[in-house]
This record gives C-alpha cells, sequence and structure tokens, in this order.
C-alpha cells in the first residue's frame, strides 16, 4: 500500500453473528405456513482503518457497538464474514490458524478484567512461560525464567512473587500481570480492550501510565478500545468513533476532540463528565440505540440525529477523507453542519 | 427544624471471627432539602456501608457500634424493625448500581410498581396505577401505559435505571441515596441520568446523597462532597472547593490522577500502592504509606478533620500548610475544556 509506516489495514471489514440456534429454534409459523428464519446480529459493518506503527488508535463508542468484536476480528480470533485484513501488508484473514502462529507472537490482547482473564489455578510464572514455550520452543527454561522474572520487573511486580496465584493479587496487579503475559513474546501489535474500566481510579492511572512506558520502550502500536472518553483523549494519537458497527468518524485525537464534526460524536463529547463543570449542558439524543439485529436503514444514526433529513434516512453515507479525518455523514458532506 | 439529615460520629463495626472490623468510623455529615452531596472514594472505602447504614440496611455481623443518624428529627438507629418500615423505601429510597439486579426479571415493571405503593400507602389498585404512571412520566419514559406491562428485559439499560428512580420516588420521599446510580451506563446515558437527578431534587425538594467513584461526575451534580478513605472521611466541603483547591495529599492525588487534567502524552501523576484492607489499616493516618510528604507524626496520630480556612472546607491531615505551596504550583484544573 500507498504508506510504508502502515503496520495494520483493515478495509471493508464485515462481522455478522448468527443467533438464530439450531433448526427448531429457527422455524416459526408465518401466514398459514412453516418459514425458517434467521436471527443475525450484525456486529461489524463495512468497517476501514489503518493503522500506523508506534501509535495508539483508541476506538470508543457505546456498548453493544462493536468495539470488542472489532477488537477480535483484527486479532482474527474471529474470523471476518467479508472484507480484509492486512499485517504490514500481509494478508491474515484467509491464514489457517496453523499458518498464523508466527502473527500471533506480533500481537497480543489485553483484556479488560484482570479476575477473569487469569487462569486461576496457574501461577503467575506458568502464566507467563506459556506464551514463550508455546511460540519459542528453543528457548531453555533458565533463558525462559529469566525473562518471566525481566518482563515482571518491566511491569512493576515484584519477580520474587512469580510462584503465587492471581488471587494473591490485587485488581490492579493482575492487570500488570496480564499486560506481562502480553508482552512475554516481545509483539508488535497489542490490542488493549478496556484495559482500566475495571479497575479504582488512582490505579488506572498507575496502569495507563505502565502501558505508556512500554509504548516508549518498546515501540508498540496499540488500538485502545474503550468507553472513557478521557482516557483516549489523553492516550491516543487517533481516535475512531464507531456506532452500530459503522464507523462515523476517524481523526487526530486533537482534531477530533476540539472539532467534532459528526452529530454523534458530538452528543459522545458532550455527554463526558468533566471535573469542576456544573451544569454543563449535554446534548440529548433522542431515543435509544438500535438493535443491531435490525438496522435501521440509511445512516444508522439517523433516528437519533437531529439534523437527519430524508436523504440520511435513505442512503447509507459513505466514508469521505477531510484532510487527516475520515467521516460518514450526509450533514457534513452536503455542507450543511 | 434542623437540618433533613444528620449524620454524626457514625461507627460501624462488623463483629468477626477474628475479632472487630471497623468498616466506617467518625463518618459525619449533614444535608438538607434540595441538596445533593457527593460521597466519593475507591473501592473498599467506605461509600455504600455509608449509604447503607444510613437507612438501617446492615446486616449481622456488622451493626453501628457509635454515632446517631437523625432524618427529619428522627433517630433513626434506636427505631425498632417495623418502625424503621415506615422510613427506609418511604420517606428514604435508594437507587442501586445494576438496575437488571434491582427490578424482578419475572414480574411486569407495572406489578412491581403498584407493590411498592400498596406496601406504603392504602390505596386502590387503580389508584396506585395512577400514581405509577405519573411517577414514569416524571421521568420522562415514553408511552408509560406501555411499559407497565412490560417485563424489565425488554426495557435497555437507560431505560430500566429511569424505571428504578421512579419506583424510588412512588411514595414522594424526602431523601434519595443513590449508590453508584450510572456505573453500569454508557457516558451518553449516564448524562440524561444525572440530569434527571439534579431536576428532580429541585422539583421534588428532595435531598440526594449521590455515591461513586467518579470525581468528575459528582462535581457535576452536587453541591457538597465527602472524601472517604479507609473508612473514614478525610476531605469535606463545597464541591468547587474541593474541585479546585483540594487539601488532603490523597484527594489531590485522585483528580491528578485523571487523565482529563493531563495534557496528552504526559505521564499522568501516579499515587503509589493501593488502598489498605480493612484488617490491616496502617496506624497514625491510614494514607501515610501512599503519601509522598508524610512525616513521622503522620505514623502515630490519626488525623482529625480541621478547618482549611476556607468556607466549609474540613481536610484530615496533618500537614495542611504544606499542602498549600504545593497546591499553586500544579494546576489541578483541567485545562483543555472546551
Amino acid at each position: 500500500m500507498q504508506n510504508d509506516k502502515q503496520l495494520l489495514a483493515v478495509n471493508n471489514l464485515v462481522k455478522h453473528f448468527d443467533i438464530s440456534g439450531g433448526l427448531l429454534d429457527q422455524l416459526a409459523f408465518e401466514k398459514m405456513k412453516i418459514v425458517r428464519k434467521r436471527t443475525v446480529v450484525k456486529a461489524l459493518n463495512d468497517i476501514s482503518l489503518e493503522i500506523n506503527a508506534g501509535e495508539t488508535l483508541g476506538v470508543v463508542g457505546e456498548s453493544g457497538c462493536g468495539k470488542s468484536t472489532l477488537a477480535r476480528t483484527v486479532l482474527c480470533l474471529y474470523r471476518p464474514n467479508a472484507g480484509e485484513i492486512l499485517y504490514k501488508g500481509d494478508r491474515i484473514d484467509e491464514l489457517s490458524s496453523k499458518e498464523l502462529l508466527p502473527f500471533r507472537t506480533k500481537m497480543q490482547m489485553i483484556f479488560q478484567d484482570p479476575y477473569a482473564s487469569l487462569n486461576p489455578r496457574m501461577t503467575v510464572a506458568r502464566t507467563l512461560e506459556e506464551p514463550v514455550l508455546f511460540h519459542n520452543r528453543t528457548l531453555t527454561s533458565p533463558e525462559v525464567q529469566d525473562k518471566v522474572a525481566s518482563v515482571m520487573e518491566q511491569v512493576g511486580v515484584d519477580p520474587t512473587w512469580a510462584n503465587r496465584y492471581p488471587h494473591e493479587f490485587s485488581g490492579g496487579q493482575r492487570q500488570r500481570i496480564s499486560i506481562a503475559r502480553a508482552l512475554m513474546v516481545d509483539p508488535e501489535f497489542v490490542v488493549a480492550d478496556e484495559p482500566v474500566s475495571a479497575l479504582d481510579v488512582s490505579i488506572q492511572a498507575q496502569i495507563l501510565n505502565l502501558l505508556m512506558e512500554a509504548q516508549q520502550n518498546r515501540g508498540l502500536t496499540y488500538m485502545l478500545i474503550t468507553h472513557d472518553l478521557s482516557v483516549v483523549q489523553y492516550f491516543a494519537t487517533r481516535v475512531a468513533v464507531l456506532y452500530l458497527g459503522m464507523l462515523c468518524e476517524e481523526a487526530t485525537t486533537a482534531e477530533l476532540f476540539e472539532f467534532p464534526l459528526h452529530p454523534y460524536t458530538q452528543a459522545l463529547l458532550a455527554a463526558i463528565p468533566k471535573l469542576g463543570k456544573k451544569g454543563a449542558k449535554h446534548i440529548k439524543m433522542k431515543g435509544e440505540v438500535p438493535t443491531p439485529i435490525n438496522l435501521p436503514p440509511g445512516c444508522v444514526f439517523h433516528g437519533r440525529c437531529a439534523f437527519a433529513n430524508e436523504r440520511c434516512e435513505r442512503e447509507i453515507p459513505s466514508l469521505q477523507k477531510q484532510g487527516s479525518r475520515i467521516i460518514a455523514c450526509h450533514g457534513v458532506e452536503e455542507g450543511r453542519l | 427544624m434542623g437540618h433533613l439529615l444528620e449524620v454524626q460520629n457514625l461507627k460501624v463495626t462488623f463483629a468477626l471471627r477474628f475479632g472487630d472490623l471497623t468498616a466506617i468510623d467518625d463518618v459525619s455529615f449533614t444535608l438538607d432539602r434540595k441538596e445533593k452531596l457527593g460521597l466519593v472514594g475507591e473501592s473498599g472505602a467506605g461509600k455504600s456501608v455509608t449509604g447503607f447504614s444510613i437507612i438501617n440496611l446492615i446486616s449481622k455481623p456488622g451493626f453501628i457500634s457509635e454515632g446517631k443518624v437523625i432524618f427529619e428529627g428522627r433517630e433513626l438507629q434506636s427505631l425498632s424493625d417495623k418502625d424503621i418500615r415506615s422510613v427506609r423505601g418511604d420517606r428514604i429510597s435508594m437507587i442501586f448500581q445494576d438496575p437488571m439486579m434491582t427490578l424482578n426479571p419475572v414480574l411486569t415493571i407495572g406489578t412491581q410498581m403498584i407493590e411498592t405503593v400498596r406496601a406504603h400507602k392504602k390505596v386502590s389498585k387503580k389508584e396506585a396505577t395512577k400514581i405509577a404512571l405519573e411517577k414514569l412520566n416524571k421521568v420522562y419514559i415514553p408511552s408509560p401505559e406501555k411499559r407497565l406491562k412490560q417485563y424489565p428485559h425488554e426495557c435497555s439499560g437507560g431505560m430500566r435505571q429511569r424505571i428504578v428512580i421512579a419506583i424510588a420516588l412512588l411514595t414522594d420521599p424526602s431523601l434519595i441515596i443513590a449508590d453508584e446510580p450510572t456505573t453500569a451506563l454508557d457516558v451518553t446515558i449516564q448524562a440524561g441520568i444525572m440530569d434527571l437527578l439534579i431536576e428532580l431534587c429541585d422539583t421534588e425538594d428532595m435531598g440526594l446523597i449521590l455515591i461513586t467513584h467518579d470525581l468528575a461526575v459528582v462535581s457535576q451534580v452536587t453541591e457538597k462532597i465527602a472524601v472517604m478513605y479507609a473508612g473514614k472521611i478525610i476531605e469535606t466541603g463545597p464541591t468547587d472547593l474541593i474541585v479546585t483547591k483540594p487539601r488532603h495529599p490523597y484527594t489531590k492525588g485522585l483528580i491528578k490522577s485523571l487523565p482529563g487534567t493531563h495534557q496528552p502524552g504526559e505521564a499522568l501523576k501516579q499515587i503509589p500502592g493501593m488502598m489498605p484492607t480493612l484488617t490491616d489499616i496502617p496506624k497514625g493516618c491510614a494514607f501515610h504509606p501512599r503519601c509522598e510528604i508524610h512525616e513521622s507524626i503522620c505514623t502515630t496520630e490519626i488525623p482529625k478533620l480541621q478547618r482549611t480556612g476556607e468556607n466549609g472546607q474540613l481536610a484530615a491531615c496533618h500537614l495542611l500548610e504544606k499542602t498549600v505551596d504545593e497546591l499553586n504550583g500544579a494546576p489541578s484544573t483541567p485545562e483543555q475544556d472546551n
């Protein structure tokens, strides 16, 4: 592709989940006939993104907008229904699990809940050794142990605690351990799915600093999935806003927070609670997020948008480039907004 | 008449096999009608226990070992189980974090609302339905008649929390205790719920105690803040003062660790370590092991809440003189708003 700094690219990604269940669940009686109906959750629709080496792409949106699905699909933990995923120009979405292995060491994930993502029956040392032993079988066991100790030190967990179990650690320390697990195989690209939302405020700061340090020392590229816009504003270099599985707007963090163009981004930014802004005006959105099973026609946001017109109800807006910003909105395209 | 609610030196103890555990200690505050108080702190600070103890919802082995809760002129902790029920859920309502856990999944919303009204008032079903509809209108539920016939799972998260608020309003309480009411919700929904709570306090002439870990939310809603740490209120006062001129090192640390108060890329100020467990509270000031400026007095003597000089602001710190200077050096208000 044209951009040689590009680490990962996602083109027209589609991920649907069939939740209709078994054959008997699908049968329904309609107009005196038995018909077979499928229920499909349209989690991601036509998403295109690029992530450059060394940057942090923040992905924000409300619950159910497909943030986590995007994270997992990008890592090929879910196989996309359509579209392509390119890692350094190599297409990875069509590879077999075995062919994916070399990419797995380069792409790692940090999960939201450190209480659920660590195996309670494995000591910290075993949890950390496992990815190394799996991916790099040539290392001798003293080498692996050295590595465990050094990574534990880097994430701020005392290496002498390696033989303890996860329940002996606090939430913040567990999250450090799950970060250590991701770092064990020396990845280039880390997807962090809500890495701090299960943690207390003072611990959040510790973990965010740790992630930033790791990025500086190892030259990591992050994809940061979160609903917390203040974390994104602080941490990310670029931000992508998702709504109902669609990309609304993508821009550099500074640009997006200063001049949000998409009406949804504007409403989302206005809703962030800010310190000491009593009685701050929120933009009220009409109604509720529709279900991803029955997507509204046209722009998915039109039902809640104050600026929607007839065209928005009919036509799906395409992603338009405006400088470094990408936006999907008829209003902005027509110059109404 | 005094305050709507007066909590005096409240202490809640849990009698456990290995000894007594003090969950909250020497907690005092007052609240008037239309006033909103924010109880802020991290998990384990004792915020929820404080909320529960006001309406005597502490169950064994916990009990209120010292102090008083005076509500509308009555001492609540001395009331019998029967008498407290005329206050709890009637004069004081509580809203919990997860609306899906609060609502009964197998009863329609109408059934639950009518049941609540009839538990507290002698009214016919028809009248109870009327009250329910009126309250659903107050929380801006569209087509409330339809909602009454629905089950909780048919509503979205924000809608459910609005219904829970409507249920809390059914008995026209004069105090609402909201325990993390929006933690399970999205920011856009959270903004709506908070706006609603502010409005209701005003129109219904109620007091509100908002329990949350989110300082930013509290600063938008309340007039007063009490910051809790390891079971004690360590700083309290008017919201603007606490947010712009915090004096306790813990409050300062909390505010400075918010990502919104930083330039992107700058390392976040972090508070080292973590909150002590209640079984293992450090001697002296409970915060001293995490405090950057602590001195020898902090390790031996428990600091009392004392005036900081600013109007109505109290902080429990031995080294208040030291916390003024430091404050001017580092801006504690967000700069990149707007």
